[in-house]
């Protein structure tokens, strides 16, 4: 086990430094930068502002210095938050995107597994129907429509909640299930689905014959194989969800991680944007490895490859 | 079946349990009546305030943006501050002034009381070490053009001169600031408002970095030192900045509000539902889609004041068709303003008929545009293209927005029935955009101005030969020389006659098409008081109080 986890973690190194390498690349290949503005600059200052930034050197220079800050862990200065380091705004939004994240996933599973559990226990019944129906609901709904629907009932309508912050721990309700809702609805059509298949296989109607109780056939014997599948999809998808979710961010108002992906790449903040695109791949690639021990765990065949 | 039923009961009260405490929690601290925010801050004198985006940075000789500028003008007070009315220049650091007979030279007598949130005294020393620092080059400041009306100033900003004592400042003693001007500048103390020309607290910025370059992390709450009337509480990336009433400032009697709570809300459908929720007494605007909603529900709510922009397209003169000022005049000529403005923005938006928005500091254009078709067809006749016969497919370019497209298709609409033109509308992503309207990459494309002080130079200087923001390859020496003009004339009456003919010029050749002057549209609640309409959307603070209604 520890060979494997040591050989996956070698593994990450070139993986990182493929993607750093290429965002490096791709950001500057867009049109515009960092310093292009509606009022115009005049040159002279462009430049020394170029200068500062390092933006004036040749840019394998740009690239052998950033590769040197990253080795250090420094990722540099923010160039549109001129007085955050891209550091300093991971470091003070991720605990956020992390705590809505948790909230959300924790809705999610709770939600999904039991309504894809029960769905594929009772198939073809009215639950299956109406908890699958819910789910494709679910699935479809986008998160700008279900965010501001909540919004209009619970926080305009009934007042129960703020329409948008992250103050109080009331504050957490509405971005949480709206996100929550989303994996919830995937996450109860694989544990359907991988929960169907499973009780379908002879080891599950021999428990059935030996007159094993239900409960125990299902919690003993066809969860860990049915959930499979949620497993594969958690592993990405945590990832996803811990590092934020922009639209869900930008409905709420809340200081996370999400908006820094797409506001970094809308205003050429190239720091911002390779910090936030490495911060996710090593988020990604830790999730996976997670989720492969897992999968061993609940999978015996797994071990011997 | 005694045992199954003692299970079953404890099943049932654990269920009941699982629903019951949230939903007894809910009760409990969901369904009483909460206090709003605004409640609060009425209360407790809280400004809670929509501010647009995250700011930049709160140095005020690095930022360049208007919500940054509502922050700063709480933590700064520049020489001259800001008459909460119509902005007209009052004593702020500086008590009074003397300027000299030939309006060259200006000595700032500054009050002895005003004071550093540090509690360090506000001395001419500091202003002239802020000055050097802002012009100097390294720091790289983008609105250091704003002092280039002193004496030397922009040859030491662009490194011609190293010896700052050339420039025209100069600190007589503590208490008296000299600013010597290259020519008489009629806008000078309005220009004085700008953050450009706040002091900022140099031993501070020193104990924090280099001060004449960037980087330097001395705004941070803990760190920030300000002369404002508040000084800066709290500040959390996206989420909040709060500054708080500042005990060291000169006029702290003046203040009433104890805290104002800036609030970055990017999105502006966000902050509409925000202050519906009763959680911002003010926002920083209004979605158009709204507009009518609040028109119909909470007209008491709905703010639309006037606002010193304009909105416009640049024609790239450069290349056929429109290198011929005919056709210019005829896209010009052809398009329903006062329509566009009534039934497409519905904002109170004025139709624009000329460049600089009407009563900018007592200029108002004579020379007006107007909509006339048949003038605009006997044009297009005259340039060649008949009916738009022979006219080639233009491409109207805008930066990806739905108001932009809206009013694009409106437009390409009265091309397309006035004049037989095809406008094929192209939309680019805002960086991409600005890359293609300064490289001339483009034939007809949106853009605006902000004024950045109330002066009808600041939306005609613009268009001279090479301005950075004359993005429209349009030159004319007489034009050029005008503008030169008025900035040497010292009769104000006089300067203003030297800037009708330059716009009846610009009007004549049409490198731009005006649009409409913009509207500043926003929510308020009825409790803020002190708060008056101006034409630059600033309202200085320390004037500004809550006052729920008895009733």
């Amino acid at each position: 086990m520890f060979r494997f986890i040591a050989k996956r973690f070698l593994g990450m190194i070139p993986v990182l430094f493929v993607i750093a390498t290429l965002t490096f690349f791709m950001v500057r290949l867009a049109p515009g930068g960092p310093f292009t503005a509606e009022k115009s600059i005049p040159p002279e200052i462009q430049k020394k502002l170029e200068a500062y930034y390092g933006l004036n050197k040749p840019l394998y220079n740009q690239y052998l210095d950033y590769m040197g800050n990253l080795l250090k862990g420094d990722l540099g200065p923010s160039f549109k938050y001129a007085t955050w380091s891209v550091n300093e705004l991971i470091w003070s939004s991720f605990p956020v995107s992390l705590e809505l994240g948790c909230y959300a996933l924790a809705i999610a599973l709770i939600l999904g597994l039991s309504a894809g559990v029960i769905a594929a226990l009772r198939q073809n019944s009215a639950a299956d129907h109406v908890s699958m129906s819910l789910a494709m609901l679910g699935i479809c709904v986008p998160t700008f429509v279900m965010g501001p629907l909540l919004i209009l009932v619970f926080g305009l309508g009934l007042g129960w909640v703020n329409a948008s912050g992250w103050d109080s721990a009331r504050d957490r309700i509405l971005p949480s299930l709206t996100l929550g809702f989303i994996y919830a609805a995937y996450i109860a059509r694989l544990a359907r689905g991988g929960m169907l298949e499973i009780l379908n296989q002879d080891f599950i109607r021999t428990a059935h014959a030996k007159g094993a109780p239900s409960t125990r056939i299902i919690f003993k014997h066809a969860l860990k194989g049915g959930l499979l599948p949620v497993v594969t999809f958690l592993g990405p998808s945590i990832a996803n969800i811990i590092t934020g979710c922009f639209v869900v961010e930008t409905i709420f108002q809340i200081p996370g991680l999400g908006r820094f992906f797409v506001t970094a790449a809308f205003n050429r903040d190239y720091t911002m944007v390779l910090g936030t695109v490495l911060f996710y791949a090593v988020l990604i690639i830790a999730c996976n490895l997670v989720v492969d021990i897992v999968q061993v765990w609940l999978n015996p065949k797994l071990r011997f490859e | 079946m005694q045992l199954q039923r003692r299970r079953d009961s404890s099943w049932r009260s654990r269920i009941c349990l699982f629903i019951g405490v949230p939903l007894l929690i809910c009760f409990l601290t969901g369904c009483g009546k909460r206090e709003t925010r605004v409640e609060f801050g009425n209360r407790e004198q809280i400004l809670f305030k929509g501010n647009g985006g995250e700011p930049q940075e709160l140095d005020p000789h690095v930022v360049t943006s208007v919500s940054e500028y509502h922050i700063l003008m709480s933590l700064f007070e520049g020489l001259v501050s800001e008459d909460p009315h119509d902005l007209h220049p009052v004593p702020g650091v500086a008590e009074s002034w003397d300027v000299s007979p030939d309006a060259r030279v200006y000595t700032f007598h500054l009050r002895t009381n005003a004071r550093w949130s540090n509690g360090d005294p506000v001395t001419a020393r500091d202003f002239l070490e802020s000055y050097k620092r802002i012009l100097t080059p390294s720091l790289a400041s983008e609105y250091s053009y704003m002092l280039f009306v002193v004496k030397n100033a922009q040859a030491y900003n662009e490194g011609k001169i190293t010896d700052f004592n050339r420039v025209g400042y100069k600190a007589l003693d503590d208490h008296t600031f000299r600013v010597t001007l290259d020519n008489p500048t009629p806008y000078f103390l309005p220009l004085l408002l700008h953050q450009s020309w706040y002091p900022v607290h140099l031993p501070t910025i020193r104990k924090y970095g280099d001060p004449y370059m960037r980087g330097s992390k001395w705004t941070r709450v803990g760190r920030f030192v300000g002369n404002g009337p508040f000084v800066l509480a709290k500040w959390r990336v996206n989420d909040i900045i709060a500054v708080r009433k500042s005990p060291t400032y000169w006029d702290r009697d003046r203040v009433r509000l104890n805290e104002i709570r800036f609030m970055p809300i990017e999105s502006d459908e966000t902050e509409e539902r925000t202050f519906r929720a009763g959680q911002l007494h003010v926002t920083e605007t209004l979605p158009l889609s709204k507009v009518d909603f609040y028109r119909k529900n909470y007209p008491d709510l709905l703010k639309i004041e006037p606002y010193l922009g304009s909105y416009f397209y640049y024609i790239n003169v450069t290349k056929p068709p429109f290198n011929d000022k005919r056709v210019r005049r005829a896209l010009a000529l052809s398009i329903d303003r006062k329509s566009l403005a009534n039934n497409v923005l519905r904002g109170g938006q004025l139709p624009a008929f000329c460049m600089t928005p009407p009563g900018t500091a007592g200029y108002t254009c004579r020379t007006q545009l107007h909509e006339d078709v048949a003038e605009a067809k006997r044009l297009m006749a005259e340039a060649g293209y008949p009916d738009g016969k022979g006219f080639p497919s233009i491409e109207l370019l805008y930066n990806t927005l739905e108001a932009h497209r809206i009013i694009a298709e409106s437009i390409q609409q009265m091309w397309k029935k006035n004049l037989g033109i095809d406008a094929r509308l192209v939309n680019q992503e805002w960086k991409v955009f600005l890359d293609s309207q300064r490289m001339l990459n483009y034939q007809v494309c949106r853009t605006s101005w902000i004024g950045d002080y109330v002066d009808p130079n600041t939306f005609l200087d613009m268009f001279v030969t090479g301005g950075g923001n004359n993005r429209t390859g349009w030159s004319d020496l007489e034009y050029d020389q005008l503008i030169a003009d008025a900035a040497r004339t010292t009769d104000p009456q006089q300067r203003l006659e030297v800037f009708q003919k330059a716009e009846t010029i610009l009007l004549d050749e049409l490198p731009i098409i005006p649009i409409y002057f913009y509207t500043h549209v926003f929510a308020q609640r009825p409790e803020v008081k002190g708060w008056y309409p101006t034409i630059l959307d600033n309202h200085p603070f320390k004037y500004v109080y809550l006052e729920p209604n008895k009733n």
